[in-house]
């Protein structure tokens, strides 16, 4: 007992588990130094992903047009909605768990497990919802081109609207299919094919005159930009918004066409930088399991507070260290919210 | 804790709501992005980036005082969780974002243009 919690019987007494140093139980006190510990790895991967938008300062992707899918509302544009939605849940969860480890204080058992039940259901939620954001990034939309530098091209119409590959790829009798183990290829594989071929975009883009091509360069306004023939004389009025060739220019560059990307992976992505898709999936992908792995530890004790194990300790301070935890994990997602969804 | 509880629910939903407005506003702001705010700049970086890291600072210190009942801790546990972080937080992003601005200006200036 003197090890898991500290009662007043070993109060003073310095190896019953007394004398507590800043005031706090040995339990607490080492839960604060693991989120310091913690927070410090995010802060080096959101200062990584930092230094890797400001080394391509020029050719990020803009998030708003990554991330704007909204649940039942297909073809809308909604950026941030759902990303907001998502915040506003994991608040709301901890808002749960400090209420129960509220009521752990006044020793109400059936509130603190009706609260600590709120919270479980509200990390799930938000860990569904990652799921579904991470599936929607993966698919992709659009659809884009890769040159043979490595720049990515996507496309619009005459209006400056974004145009998926399907609306105008052509259909050519190509005869390459997957290549697959079982079709006699001695120990071979290959990532799956995209849906189009390079030859087919090109052929659709020449039948579609009113195409246009969108690069990765983001539109600043500046003298050099605007003195520019390659870009499109109307269509780039708006500054911080990604440039567009002419036409006759954005024939030239797709003929540098080598790959069609679609969706995303870690080696490529329709969006933009090859680093952008990387970072989403591990900055999201590290907070997404710390969510998981929070949600595990309130159950373990969400069970234990129903058998009445807190109950009996006459403390319920195991609670307030897993609420810890879990603000720590909302506390990171606030950050995570700003740096790649807002900034 | 020894010092005695008093129930604090009404403080609980009152920062509860003080994170849920500051969250609306900065999706607000994320969504139209005024062009007053986004397209001038104060230290190479544009108002509207300011005022969003200011407001998650805002929104991270009452995650911590209110919800993680920093605010009931000793002096000497607030300062050696806080002070290394804000310490080690602001070495480590000036570090990194000062040479990738480094190599941008590289990128940007070498005799290999970005041609493709």
């Amino acid at each position: 007992m003197g090890t898991t919690v500290t009662t007043a019987k070993s109060e003073g007494t310095t190896w019953g588990g007394g004398n507590e140093p800043m005031g706090a139980s040995y339990g607490k006190l080492m839960m604060w130094f693991f989120i310091v510990s913690d927070a410090l790895t995010f802060s080096g991967f959101l200062a990584a992903y930092g230094f890797s938008r400001f080394k391509f300062i020029e050719t990020w992707p803009l998030p708003d047009e990554v991330f704007n899918h909204f649940p039942f509302m297909h073809g809308v544009n909604a950026p941030m909605y759902y990303v907001a939605l998502m915040t506003f849940i994991l608040i709301f969860s901890s808002v749960t768990m400090v209420l129960a480890v509220d009521a752990g204080h006044h020793l109400k058992k059936s509130k603190v497990a009706f609260y600590m039940f709120l919270t479980i259901i509200g990390g799930l939620i938000f860990v569904g919802s990652q799921a579904w954001e991470w599936k929607n990034f993966i698919k992709g939309e659009y659809g884009a081109i890769e040159t043979k530098g490595g720049s990515l091209l996507q496309f619009v119409d005459n209006t400056g609207k974004r145009v998926k590959l399907e609306e105008f790829a052509a259909i050519l009798p190509e005869d390459r299919v997957q290549d697959t183990r079982d079709k006699g290829v001695w120990f071979s594989s290959e990532g799956s094919l995209p849906t189009y071929s390079v030859a087919e975009v090109q052929a659709g883009f020449k039948a579609h005159p009113e195409l246009l091509i969108r690069t990765e360069v983001i539109y600043e306004g500046s003298k050099e930009q605007k003195a520019d023939k390659k870009l499109h004389p109307t269509l780039n009025s708006k500054k911080k918004q990604k440039s567009i060739l002419t036409r006759e220019e954005s024939e030239a560059m797709l003929a540098n066409a080598h790959y069609v990307v679609e969706g995303a992976n870690l080696t490529r992505n329709e969006y933009g930088s090859k680093l952008f898709a990387d970072f989403f999936f591990f900055i999201t992908g590290f907070h997404g399991f710390h969510v998981f792995s929070g949600v595990v530890i309130n159950i373990i004790i969400f069970f234990n507070v129903i058998l009445g194990t807190y109950e009996k300790r006459r403390s319920y301070e195991m609670v307030e260290k897993v609420g810890l935890y879990w603000h720590f994990v909302d506390l990171v997602w606030v950050f995570v919210f700003t740096f790649f969804y807002l900034v | 804790m020894s010092h005695e509880h008093v129930s604090n629910t009404k403080r609980i939903w009152m920062v509860f709501g003080l994170l849920s407005v500051v969250t609306t506003v900065e999706v607000i702001l994320g969504i139209l992005k005024p062009e007053a705010l986004h397209m001038n700049n104060f230290l190479s970086m544009n108002l509207l980036n300011w005022i969003f890291i200011i407001l998650t600072i805002y929104k991270a210190y009452y995650i911590v005082w209110a919800f993680m009942h920093m605010e009931g801790e000793k002096s000497s546990l607030r300062w050696s969780v806080v002070a290394p972080l804000i310490f080690l937080v602001l070495y480590l992003v000036f570090i990194l974002l000062v040479e990738a601005d480094y190599i941008y200006e590289v990128f940007k200036n070498a005799t290999i243009k970005w041609n493709f």
